[in-house]
């Protein structure tokens, strides 16, 4: 097998936009903003910067194709800049990128970042979009909450789970999403809210309603990477390092074979498993510390807890209802608030879970920090819909570790 | 010996209640009133005369090979399409061979009648399927709009065993403009109903009746079945009596339970007549528009052995009642009603696609590997099955009438619907195969997980910058 990424790149620098409705703000404003943050934070002039990735999902409602809007922004030097898309999975996909570059040695300092400016379309939720030719002549009339609600009739179905139950864990989900967002002042959504709240919020999917659904945000974020030698050299002490990052990505097995039963996520469940063999993890609800998942739905974060290999499977209710994921649990998930409340400007997202957990590990997480700062975190990214899409998992800690 | 050998019949789930017509356009109209009773069917917003007309043929097809067919024609006063062959778009539904007669009838409420004699005239030369459908569109608040129903009837037409022997027709051509609808124009124009019926049902019916009996040598006295749409209380009755027809043998005109569905209306009445005859009864079968066409078949011993099917009556029993009529105009596109930005969305339809993948989107065509026997859909260069994933082994796989089950499934307020919420789901079908479906004719909070369903070809959406209505399958309740 590959030796894989482990300490071979680390994180020289990040940056986070204040993520929510910018009204005011382009995305050239918001890739600025986040940039200004990291570049600080590495300590670097942005002409040492040798390539650089950009993530954007639904570039069409706001800067367009290409690496060029980053380039444009940022006015950087003529340097290689190339714009990735993957779903939701698009912002780990520019770290990837420039993990790589680094890794392959192609480039000492290789910048990663996204943004998405999602709310200039006139309505709530994503962006109606093409699904590509002959796709929207037969697929079914989707949207996102639509697509990942039926995570909630299958694994009621396969669990023999009443739909009261499933629907309280699920609240619970978002209730501490809320309370971790209320902390955090680059987060989207920070009012507190309760189980009764969610329960009888408006329906948008059956069974998710409103709160069980994330923000749609306008935000970017960014990574500045380089080798572990090059950071030194800047004079940076306690590195934190790329221990693995893995992609799986459907193959029509879960849409067109009977063999998935529509109440997991097969790619999760390899995505993860890789990610922690590169990491070097045996027993990952002993060894991570942190996790940032992809919490589009409550439903999604409840089921990918058992996809990830920390609960065992049937017993996501359990270990959410009992708090094992709060803030205060034994590996809290979204401390930051998650898509849910920190917001889920798409082409971004994967960046600023990595941010998170850079800061807490740093403990520079201000009100919410942990009081012990983890050692091992992981970020989980699911685009496209629970029958085809593509997951991510990162897997980033203290170097050798 | 020519004559009918199969019969099918669709009318849609929805039926209005005429209170709720009559409730929201009385104070206009006070005579509307006296159409308050009973219920009108209704297409949901996913069905007009194609789809209907394909579902009556597919149940009019029970246990009869498609490659058999050898002609289908279409009659319609209300095609989805003025200059695109709608039978060859009926044909790609159902899955016919290539090598197919098809033909689109239209122009008259006599489409069905007059094109049905030609088409016994011709199925000599082998099976042919004869369609006949309309989902007329009438204002808000009209008498039309309480009369009128949707529907469609099939007929399978041959020489092979005919569950009802043709024994002949007559017709008359009279131009008597009752009513009409100009070219470009939405509605159609009407006339005084005395008028209509002193002047034109009662003179011009008699004499066609007369000129068949002349013309078939049989005794009026001995029909045993009057089939005859008519909305004038009584006046079909008063013709059969004039003409020494038996009047206990004047079919109901299905006012009650689905009103007059347009120019496929004489079809479903012989199909609802047919349900109930036996072999030897008489029917004649007479269609009214610019003149009128009388048809005169006998059941045949092969009626009571036709294999079960929905039919008339099978359809008439899916029944849901509905009691909005602002749901009505909001179907049929006769108010401006607010459908959110998200309808805003331009999914144009690219004809080089469709037309290459058309035996996927029109018939639900999919692949099965001939190397490991894994059906799927769609029909792919490599097969799905993670163990086998042969390259370039699948044959083509229908999908269109094997049963399936809801694997999960959701009800969407967000995407936009015409009719929200939108259910979809996955469906998985009997002996392999899956697909992330729309569903259609189901209730909200009744949908559950093993539910049984069936594949319906539906309207997908409607493009209103082009004009162009794109059809695809969903899962309906079995």
């Amino acid at each position: 097998m590959a030796t894989g990424i482990k300490d071979k790149v680390v994180i020289l620098g990040m940056g986070c936009a204040k993520f929510g409705e910018r009204w005011d703000r382009e995305a050239d404003d918001l890739m600025v903003e986040a940039f200004e943050e990291a570049i600080a934070d590495a300590g670097i002039d942005k002409n040492e910067i040798n390539a650089a990735w950009l993530s954007t999902a639904i570039e069409e409602v706001h800067a367009g194709k290409s690496g060029i809007p980053l380039a444009m922004a940022l006015r950087l030097p003529y340097i290689p800049v190339t714009r990735v898309e993957n779903y939701c999975a698009s912002g780990t996909e520019a770290f990837r990128g420039a993990a790589y570059a680094v890794a392959s040695g192609a480039a000492d300092i290789a910048l990663a970042l996204g943004v998405e400016k999602l709310k200039d379309t006139g309505y709530g939720g994503l962006p109606q979009r093409s699904r590509g030719v002959l796709n929207s002549m037969y697929w079914a009339n989707l949207s996102a909450p639509g697509a990942f609600a039926q995570l909630a009739a299958a694994y009621r179905a396969k669990h023999g789970v009443d739909k009261a139950d499933l629907k309280r864990a699920m609240a619970h989900v978002s209730v501490k999403s809320h309370d971790n967002g209320s902390k955090n002042p680059k987060a989207h959504l920070r009012n507190k809210i309760n189980e009764e709240a969610v329960l009888n919020a408006p329906m948008i999917a059956e069974p998710l309603g409103l709160y069980d659904c994330c923000g749609v945000s306008d935000g970017a974020a960014c990574a500045i990477l380089t080798s572990p030698e090059i950071a030194r050299s800047l004079g940076k002490k306690d590195l934190i390092a790329v221990k693995a990052l893995q992609l799986a990505v459907s193959n029509g097995v879960e849409s067109q074979h009977n063999s998935w039963d529509g109440s997991y996520f097969a790619t999760a469940r390899i995505a993860s498993t890789r990610a922690y063999q590169e990491a070097g993890i045996d027993n990952p609800r002993q060894e991570i510390n942190l996790i940032e998942a992809h919490d589009c739905f409550s439903i999604t974060e409840l089921v990918t807890m058992e996809d990830l290999h920390i609960s065992p499977e049937g017993g996501a209710i359990k270990d959410v209802l009992d708090g094992f994921y709060d803030s205060d649990g034994k590996i809290p998930c979204q401390i930051d608030g998650g898509l849910k409340c920190f917001g889920h400007p798409i082409g971004a997202s994967g960046l600023r879970m990595i941010y998170e957990v850079y800061l807490q590990m740093l403990g520079r997480a201000g009100e919410r920090q942990r009081a012990t700062p983890p050692v091992r975190g992981l970020t989980h990214n699911l685009g496209g819909f629970p029958h085809q899409n593509v997951c991510s998992v990162a897997i980033v800690g203290r170097y050798g570790a | 010996m020519i004559g009918i050998t199969a019969f099918g019949g669709y009318i849609p789930r929805l039926r209005l209640s005429r209170k709720a017509i009559v409730d929201a356009n009385a104070w206009a109209n006070a005579g509307l009133r006296a159409y308050g009773r009973d219920e009108r069917s209704m297409c949901n917003w996913d069905e007009d005369s194609l789809t209907m007309a394909v579902e009556a043929a597919r149940d009019c097809l029970t246990g009869v090979p498609r490659d058999a067919v050898k002609a289908l024609y279409f009659a319609s006063t209300t095609f989805p399409f003025e200059d695109r062959q709608n039978s060859g778009v009926a044909a790609e539904a159902l899955n016919l061979k290539d090598e197919l007669e098809t033909l689109d009838l239209a122009a008259s409420q006599r489409a069905a009648t007059s094109g049905l004699i030609a088409a016994l005239k011709a199925a000599g030369s082998g099976p042919l399927l004869f369609v006949a459908a309309d989902k007329r569109r009438a204002r808000a608040g009209s008498t039309q709009e309480l009369l009128w129903g949707d529907g469609a009837a099939a007929l399978l037409l041959g020489s092979e065993n005919p569950v009802a022997e043709f024994l002949g027709s007559y017709s008359e051509a009279v131009d008597f403009v009752d009513h009409y609808r100009g070219q470009y124009r939405e509605f159609d124009y009407q006339w005084e109903e005395r008028w209509i019926r002193d002047e034109g049902y009662a003179k011009i019916v008699p004499p066609v009746l007369d000129g068949l009996f002349r013309k078939t040598g049989v005794q009026p006295a001995d029909v045993a079945h009057f089939v005859f749409p008519c909305t004038y209380a009584r006046l079909p009755q008063s013709i059969a009596r004039k003409a020494g027809l038996r009047e206990e043998g004047v079919r109901g005109n299905m006012h009650a339970v689905c009103g007059e569905t347009g120019a496929a209306h004489p079809l479903v009445m012989l199909v609802d007549c047919l349900e109930a005859a036996k072999p030897g009864d008489l029917i004649l079968v007479a269609g009214f528009g610019q003149g009128c066409d009388a048809l005169l078949f006998r059941a045949g011993d092969a009626l009571p052995k036709l294999a079960p099917r929905s039919g008339i009556k099978g359809s008439l029993e899916r029944r849901k009642a509905e009691t909005n009529y602002s749901k009505f105009l909001a179907f049929n596109d006769l108010t401006a009603i607010e459908r959110g930005m998200r309808a805003e969305a331009d999914k144009q339809t690219a004809l080089s696609t469709l037309y290459r993948k058309k035996d996927m989107l029109l018939g639900l065509v999919g692949g099965r590997c001939e190397r490991c026997d894994t059906v799927q859909f769609p029909k792919s260069n490599v097969c799905v099955n993670p163990n086998c994933n042969a390259i370039h082994s699948q044959v083509d796989h229908p999908f269109a009438d094997t049963p399936a089950r809801i694997r999960s499934y959701t009800a969407d307020r967000l995407t936009y619907t015409p009719d929200p919420p939108a259910h979809y789901g996955m469906v998985e079908f009997e002996g392999g195969g899956r697909l992330m479906s729309d569903f259609s004719d189901v209730d909200e909070g009744r949908v559950e997980v093993g539910m049984p369903m069936r594949m319906a070809f539906r309207i997908k959406e409607y493009d209103p910058q082009r004009g162009f209505t794109k059809y695809f399958w969903k899962a309906v309740p079995a």
